[in-house]
């Protein structure tokens, strides 16, 4: 029987061609789909959590309440010791510490008096350490446009934007104007040895990087710093494993008489990116949803799944002696077929389509110059990204879809009186 | 009953509900055939020819009445029993063939045998055979697209009696044929007929088939209205 439905599979295009043509569309489109969502809302999450949020990040709680602000008076003391700790408990992830402070940029011209000056973002982050992976997680090798990486403390890398407005040329001292975490005034002299470009627009205005003990010694901060930032090893950021950590570490440090104890944030909480992650976590759910409806949808007119265009053949193998249960399954046999060949051919369409722009990427700058979102951190460059279930995702739409449509569909058999299947054939 | 009997019907009522009424498409039909009979139901259109015959060949269920068929007792048998019932014994021959188009020749032929789980050389020998006798070797490998009518009409009855049914029930097979494809299709039938003793029963209102048949039943307005035998059929027939 299973040869005699597979031959008349092969033999009847509008059956078996085009049916399986649009579940490998379908199955494709699935998988670039879900591979482009997750790619770009990592990508997404990737910047967000270099630049700001990491995957989880340690603070004071006191710090915590108001960080918008950047209160260093209220910054992580003994940060040494406390990197420590993560490190034992936390192996899953590395630590890294950072200082974020802001003030005034000064350049001085010879006589040391002012020659522009302007409002600067600064990131201190421990490029300088010996096992520091932050150069890496910066992709300030692709990022960088001008001079070098940053080698020294008192070294600083400008945006080239700010580098512009401010007059910047490599090996310029500017002066950073601010206070200490102490709330006294101080300047500190930086060397200009680099300009980057984030592709983000607002950075790229008025951000500085500097090394983080060049940022402790500007600010007075021996040891301390505002956050410390935790990644998982492979850099994806693992939604479920960062809740966690992060209620095992907020219920150890519970004394709510401490301001000053440590705790945790993960990336979802920082603003808006929770939402955007169960949009991700959706997502699957939704594309595949949608999909389902066109497969379902299609292929019911296409006819595989409507009994109609084989009422004739239906009848005669009734009258034959098959029962409606055998003749039943056969075209779930059949539409399970043609499901599993449109499923494997989308699979090969749709996977590596989805590697190649995991390793190109679209480009999506020109669409985003206008946009002056300060709140969002992009990159204008999207990838998608390969997760394990786009092996078998199209499983769903392809296999499932056809074969559920055409259990539906086929109930009509057992509706009708068999006569009146018959009826329909003598037409 | 004897083991003769092929069909027992007794005080058959059919009725098919129309709107919120029913529209009664036989009514007390009595009638009964013994093996090896060659009969047709004839009637003019609507007299209730198909749906007696649907009836017997278990395809449609009755109103009231009982219906005995090659010992099986209808109305108490379920979907699959009488599923099986046709499969094993009975052939139905359709007057629009009702070939499956993807299919040659061979492969139609050969679907009752497979649904009857016979194995692949047996049912080479039997298709063959088949075949062979409704006189189309030659179009063994051809789909149904390339057949002319009277070549699909054999088919059709290759397929029909390939599993060498008890009884074939056969509904207006001569209505969408000329004078001589008609002709040789009845030929083959009553070869059949006498050379493996297989029941016929036909439903029909060509004027061609009753100079064939031994016994006609006459159906109007879904009652029998007169039944004959037939002693010395004009065409074959013993
Ligand atoms: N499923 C049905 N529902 C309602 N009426 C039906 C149905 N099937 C047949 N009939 C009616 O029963 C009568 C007999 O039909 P049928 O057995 O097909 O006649 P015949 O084959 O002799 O031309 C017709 O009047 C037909 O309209
Ligand atoms: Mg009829």
């Amino acid at each position: 029987m299973f040869r005699f439905v597979l031959k008349g599979i092969l033999r009847d295009r509008s059956r078996s061609l085009f049916p399986i043509i649009v579940v490998s569309l379908i199955v494709a489109l699935v998988i670039f789909n879900r591979g482009f969502l997750v790619g770009s809302m990592n990508g997404m999450f990737k910047d967000t959590a270099v630049i700001s949020s990491g995957h989880v990040k340690v603070m004071t709680h006191a710090y915590q309440k108001e960080s918008q602000l950047m209160p260093n008076d209220l910054a992580l003391m003994d940060v040494d010791e406390i990197l420590k700790d993560l490190e034992i408990k936390y192996p899953n992830y590395f630590w890294s510490p950072k200082i974020s402070f802001a003030g005034l940029l000064d350049l001085p011209d010879e006589h040391g008096d002012t020659k522009s000056q302007g409002p600067v973002m600064a990131y201190g982050v421990d490029f300088l350490s010996s096992n520091s992976r932050q150069f890496e997680l910066w992709e300030l090798e692709k990022r960088i446009v001008l001079g070098r990486m940053i080698k020294d403390p008192t070294d600083a890398l400008v945006g080239h934007k700010l580098a512009d407005k401010l007059g910047l040329s490599l090996g310029d001292q500017v002066t950073y104007i601010g206070t200490t975490m102490n709330n006294a005034f101080t300047t500190f002299n930086f060397t200009v040895v680099g300009t980057f470009n984030l592709g983000m627009g607002p950075l790229d205005k008025q951000m500085m990087l500097v090394d983080i003990e060049g940022a402790r010694m500007a600010l007075d901060m021996d040891n301390a710093a505002s956050e410390i930032l935790g990644f998982m090893h492979d850099l994806y950021y693992n939604d479920d494993a960062s809740i966690e950590i992060r209620n095992e570490f907020n219920t150890f440090h519970s004394d709510t008489t401490d301001l000053f104890r440590s705790s945790m944030i993960a990336l979802r909480d920082a603003n808006q990116m929770g939402t955007m992650i169960d949009l991700v976590d959706w997502s699957v759910f939704i594309i595949l949803g949608i999909f389902l409806f066109i497969a379902m949808i299609v292929l019911w007119n296409m006819g595989i799944m409507s009994g109609l265009r084989r009422y004739g053949e239906i009848g005669v193998r009734l009258a034959m002696g098959e029962t409606k249960g055998q003749v039943y399954r056969s075209l779930i046999l059949e539409s399970t077929i043609i499901g599993t060949i449109g499923t494997i051919i989308g699979t090969c369409i749709g996977l590596p389509l989805t590697y190649y722009v995991q390793a190109v990427g679209i480009d999506y700058s020109a669409a985003f110059e206008n946009l002056n979102s300060t709140t969002m951190i992009m990159s204008s460059v999207f990838y998608t990204q390969v997760t394990p279930d786009l092996y078998y995702i199209g499983i769903i739409p392809g296999v499932l879809a056809t074969v559920f449509g055409t259990m539906l569909a086929g109930r009509a058999i057992y509706k009708r009186e068999m006569a009146q299947l018959f009826k329909e054939l003598e037409t | 009953m004897s083991n003769n009997k092929v069909v027992e019907i007794q005080k058959l009522l059919k009725q098919f509900p129309v709107g919120g009424d029913f529209f009664t498409a036989l009514s007390d039909i009595n009638f009964e055939l013994e093996k090896a009979e060659f009969t047709g139901l004839v009637g003019p259109s609507g007299s209730g020819k198909t749906t007696l015959l649907n009836i017997i060949g278990g395809l449609d269920s009755p109103t009231k009445g009982t219906i005995n068929v090659l010992g099986m007792e209808l109305g108490s048998a379920s979907h699959n029993e009488r599923a099986f019932l046709r499969k094993t014994k009975m052939g139905f021959i359709f007057q629009s063939y009702n070939l499956l188009p993807v299919y040659t020749v061979f492969e139609n032929v050969e679907l009752p045998l497979i649904l009857n789980k016979v194995e692949s050389k047996e049912r080479k020998r039997l298709v063959t055979q088949a075949v062979e006798w409704v006189g189309l070797s030659d179009k063994i490998d051809s789909r149904p697209a390339q057949l002319s009518g009277g070549e699909c009409q054999r088919t059709a009855i290759a397929r029909a009696i390939v599993h060498e049914p008890a009884l074939i029930l056969a509904d207006e097979p001569t209505a969408n044929l000329d004078a001589k494809n008609s002709h040789q299709i009845m030929n083959i039938m009553v070869r059949l007929n006498k050379e493996l003793n297989t029941s016929f029963i036909f439903a029909t209102h060509d004027e061609k088939i009753m100079a064939y048949l031994r016994r006609i039943v006459h159906l109007e307005d879904g009652q029998i209205v007169k039944d004959e035998i037939i002693e010395n059929p004009e065409m074959g027939a013993i």
